[in-house]
């Protein structure tokens, strides 16, 4: 277990390093293959009628001027030992893990990622929460009650919930519920969690429900299915032979099995939004992640983008890994 | 009757388990009787859907039960007495309370059949603390000493084995200990060998057949396999189509058996002692669909002597009789004449 841990985090390194090689390509080399010169790309950077040699040193800082194996290589070497920008003015110091500096809006991209974290992962933690448990439960409760008016009631729920889009559901909600009955706080409030947390609650509610309402969606008939599955297993019938009573077949026996890939698809979502909950963001006004990376993709702010992305891939690989264990330590066949 | 006093131990009377479906009604278990003692064995024979299983699982109660309009489950009609307590009238509630506890099942396939994420200890611990308040550690000595009891080596470290951790046998013999573990007087085989490695299917009939004398348990033996009856069973039961078609004491079945399917049975067994160039005989034809048995004789269609029933065969079905009360035979032909058969042609062929 352990052996296959650190084998696999050597391949997590390895995966990042090929995931920014290719974002760098992406956001650095493709513009010119379009045409773009470093000067026309540098030239964003300065102000109105720049001078020849403003223009040159944005190039310079950029590290436009040199090859892009060594862009590349550089671009790694500060995530790992951290390095100082200067911004013309005076020197900034950026410690590792160094991402780089924003000169869009002059702030270091690391801090920048690791305070908007709270506002995501706020997002992500409570959503996560409801879309599992209201997902496995109407599933678990379809799979039982399989053909009766439940099950179609939470069919047709759960059609709905992956059709509605979260910017169609955030204005279906809080018109009536924030701005005609002020029952909650309108979209845009955010406060934290250890500034009030109450408020912060009331603020969550809504951005919440409309994430979790479409993935609690895909986890009731992702459930069902899987409890369908396994309640035709010998094994099922065989807890059933024992005498158990129903409740125990269903609870202990059947859903034990079925909620192991589920648990496995639950990781990979929940890193998925901690990596950006990107609509709910937006609709929502909350600077979080997905927020930051709408913005800096908007603004051309290369250093930003490469940094989330590379953020949110982490995070995609790192649950990926997670998930893997987990799986191993859920089924005892699993070996690593 | 009396609860318990004259009835046999196990008494099936006119069971039939139909299943309503979109395209008829299947009558998988269509009217069949019998009666089982403690300490004696009843083969069950017959080909996939001849409705031996479905007969196993509704003596248990394992199926969902139709509504009162007759959809959505089984229709189940007849009557099983267990020890005197009818199982078909009884609530479900009270038939889950005797499932493990007074009658239990072992399955064809051992490895499907057990859980693959909880260990065979804790599969028979829980099996054993449904029917009896203990304590774990008590219920856990309790299964080391019957995984000891069907030959499993090292039990106290197997217990916390997974199944898949198990050989075929160890875990069919895990799948036993698991049936045995309260130590029901009901004891219901389906397949229990056909999974498993030829060598080993010896091991494991025999170890049913001694625990069954050490439990004084009937045994109700579910196979296709007329040499598995052979060896463990008194009396057999032939089924085809959801009915039995003979039924009688495992020797007179075997020295003299009267229904035609029961000679093509024994016909298509491999005999080591048979000369090579000697095929088997395959009964021609496929067993019949549930849902349009044939009409009359349900065997008529693959039978070779419909000729010589005068035409009933297709029209009328035939009555389960026959001379002797302790040999019951479904056939048009004339007793004399089946004797006559057997004797004339089908013997020296087996």
């Amino acid at each position: 277990m352990l052996t296959f841990i650190v084998r696999r985090l050597f391949a997590v390194a390895g995966l990042l390093l090929v995931v920014a090689f290719v974002t760098m390509v992406i956001f650095y080399e493709m513009p010119q293959w379009g045409g773009q010169t470093p000067a026309t790309m540098a030239v964003q950077y300065v102000g109105k009628q720049p001078s020849p040699a403003a223009i040159q040193g944005v190039i310079h800082r950029f590290g436009f001027d040199r090859s892009f194996l060594v862009q590349y290589i550089d671009y790694i070497r500060t995530i790992v030992t951290g390095t100082t920008f200067s911004d013309g003015t005076q020197d900034i110091v950026c410690k590792a893990p160094c991402l780089g500096y924003s000169f869009r809006n002059y702030q270091q991209v690391w801090p920048t990622i690791l305070g908007d974290l709270p506002v995501t992962f706020s997002i992500a933690a409570g959503a996560g929460v409801l879309w599992l448990f209201f997902g496995v439960a109407s599933g678990l409760a379809s799979a039982v009650r399989k053909g009766s008016l439940l099950d179609r009631a939470s069919m047709v729920t759960a059609l709905l919930g992956i059709s509605l889009p979260v910017y169609f559901l955030a204005p279906l909600l809080s018109l009536p519920l924030a701005y005609r009955w002020s029952i909650l706080p309108a979209p845009g409030s955010y406060v934290g969690i250890l500034s009030d947390p109450g408020q912060w609650f009331l603020d969550m509610i809504l951005p919440w429900t409309c994430l979790a309402f479409g993935l609690a969606a895909l986890y009731t008939r992702l459930t069902r299915a899987g409890m369908l599955d396994v309640l035709s297993e010998d094994f099922v019938r065989t807890a059933r032979a024992k005498g158990l009573s129903e409740r125990r077949v269903i609870l202990k026996h059947a859903l034990r099995a079925a909620i192991t890939p589920i648990i496995t698809i639950f990781g990979m979502d929940f890193a998925t939004v901690l990596g950006g909950a990107v609509l709910v963001e937006i609709t929502f006004s909350m600077k979080g992640i997905g927020f930051l990376a709408i913005t800096s993709i908007q603004n051309g702010d290369f250093p930003m983008m490469m940094g989330v992305t590379l953020f949110a891939a982490a995070f995609i690989v790192l649950a990926n890994l997670l998930v893997d264990v987990m799986y191993a330590v859920a089924d005892p066949r699993v070996r690593l | 009757m009396t609860a318990g006093g004259e009835r046999p131990f196990l008494d099936v009377r006119d069971l039939r388990v139909h299943f309503p479906t979109d395209d008829g009604v299947v009558k998988s278990v269509d009217g069949i009787s019998f009666a089982l003692e403690r300490g004696k064995t009843l083969g069950i024979v017959g080909e996939s859907g001849s409705g031996k299983s479905v007969t196993s699982l509704s003596l248990l109660g394992l199926h969902r039960r139709a509504d009162r309009k007759g959809r959505g489950g089984a229709r189940i009609s007849g009557g099983i007495w267990l020890d005197g307590q009818d199982l078909v009238t009884a609530s479900a509630e009270e038939v889950r309370r005797l499932r493990g506890e007074k009658m239990a099942m072992i399955f064809q396939d051992p490895l499907s059949a057990m859980h693959p994420f909880y260990t065979v200890g804790a599969q028979i611990i829980e099996a054993y603390r449904v029917h009896n308040k203990v304590s774990k550690p008590v219920a856990r000595k309790r299964a080391i000493e019957l995984l000891e009891l069907v030959g499993i080596p090292q039990p106290n470290t197997r217990v916390d084995d997974f199944p898949h951790q198990f050989s075929g046998g160890m875990r069919q013999r895990a799948m036993i200990a698991m049936a045995l573990v309260c130590n029901p007087r009901l004891l219901i085989a389906d397949e229990p060998t056909t999974a498993l490695d030829v060598t080993v299917q010896a091991q494991i009939l025999d170890l049913m057949r001694d625990l069954q004398r050490e439990f004084d348990s009937a045994l109700i033996l579910i196979t296709h396999d007329l040499g598995v009856v052979a060896e463990l069973a008194d009396d057999i039961m032939v089924m085809y189509g959801g009915k039995a078609v003979e039924y009688g004491t495992a020797e007179t079945v075997f020295r003299q058996p009267e229904h035609p399917y029961t000679w093509g049975l024994l016909g298509s067994m491999p005999r080591i002692d048979r000369a090579v160039q000697d095929r088997l005989s395959p009964i021609r034809g496929n067993p019949p669909s549930l849902i349009n048995v044939p009409a009359g004789c349900a065997f008529h269609p693959r039978c070779p002597y419909t000729a010589e029933t005068g035409g009933r065969s297709d029209t009328e079905i035939p009555r389960l009789a026959g001379s002797d009360p302790g040999h019951l035979v479904r056939c048009h032909l004339d007793p004399a004449r089946r004797q006559e058969i057997f004797t004339e042609q089908i013997r020296e062929n087996l």
